[in-house]
């Protein structure tokens, strides 16, 4: 197939950024996913407002319960993971430090997700 | 060498779009925020890892959570992450009804800001409000 592309503009390669349009689209998917997950959390939180531990651990050690609260966990990672790269990518112009913060975000993400599905795990096998 | 007539001239007019120049419309005040509370929830999924892992260390951890969100800061953060998560909430559906196309008049667009910051506001109040006076805990 015959490219559009000048002979130019190959040679100079700035082509795509690479990941098209993947980004937005994961944003609005995990978006759309939290709208009822972000309900449910609510419900629980209001819920769970001036009890004690007994109460929560009863709560959250309920199969439903965990899987939702899994649910809301990953979703608003993932969510946060997307909107935070592009808070990066807005305000930090220099590569160094752009990387560093991508990363950071990144392995921060994946220990908070990491931490909150023990804890979850935990408390359904208590 | 004569000077060159085609010299460049620096330009020094603002570049758009300008925030210290251009008068704010409520609109790019309520993207900001969209922002800001989406970084302020980022921190706030933390505090509910330590919450959930709290809860799996039994009393003691329960108790060592609560010595900390019982204090009129922890307080003051809870409410904030409790604004900061209806606001993302009322305007991140805005920004899927922008996605699906409807929404983008002017007027619609400033009054529906408007709209969503009061009831952010006013739904975080209420939700602290009923825990605060007994109401919530429903599901002990």
């Amino acid at each position: 197939m015959n490219s559009a592309e000048t002979p130019l503009h190959k040679v100079r390669g700035m082509g795509s950024s690479h990941s098209g349009t993947g980004h937005f689209w994961h944003e609005r998917v995990s978006s759309v996913a939290l709208i009822p997950l972000s309900l449910w959390f609510g419900y629980a939180m209001l819920g769970l407002a001036g009890t004690n531990e007994v109460t929560a651990l009863q709560f959250l050690a309920h199969p439903w319960n965990a899987i939702l609260m899994g649910a809301f966990v990953c979703f608003s990672l993932w969510h946060a993971y997307l909107g935070l790269q592009v808070v990066v990518d807005d305000y930090v112009h220099t590569a160094g430090a752009k990387i560093f913060l991508m990363l950071a975000i990144r392995f921060s993400v994946i220990a908070v997700t990491a931490t909150c599905l023990f804890a979850i795990v935990r408390i359904a096998a208590l | 060498m004569a000077d060159n007539p085609q010299k460049p001239v620096a330009v020094t007019r603002p570049t758009s779009p300008h925030l210290t120049i251009y008068r704010w419309p409520v609109t790019m005040a309520t993207s900001i925020t969209h922002r800001i509370t989406g970084t302020g929830l980022s921190v706030g999924a933390v505090i509910l890892a330590w919450w959930l892992v709290s809860i799996s260390n039994g009393p003691e951890g329960w108790q060592n959570f609560h010595a900390y969100s019982d204090t009129p800061i922890g307080l003051l953060v809870v409410l904030g992450l409790t604004w900061s998560l209806v606001y993302h909430f009322l305007n991140g559906v805005r920004h899927l009804a922008w996605d699906l196309g409807y929404g983008f008049e002017k007027n619609l667009a400033e009054r529906n800001s408007m709209m969503i910051l009061v009831a952010s506001v006013v739904i975080a109040v209420a939700l602290f409000a009923l825990a605060w006076t007994g109401h919530g805990g429903y599901l002990r």
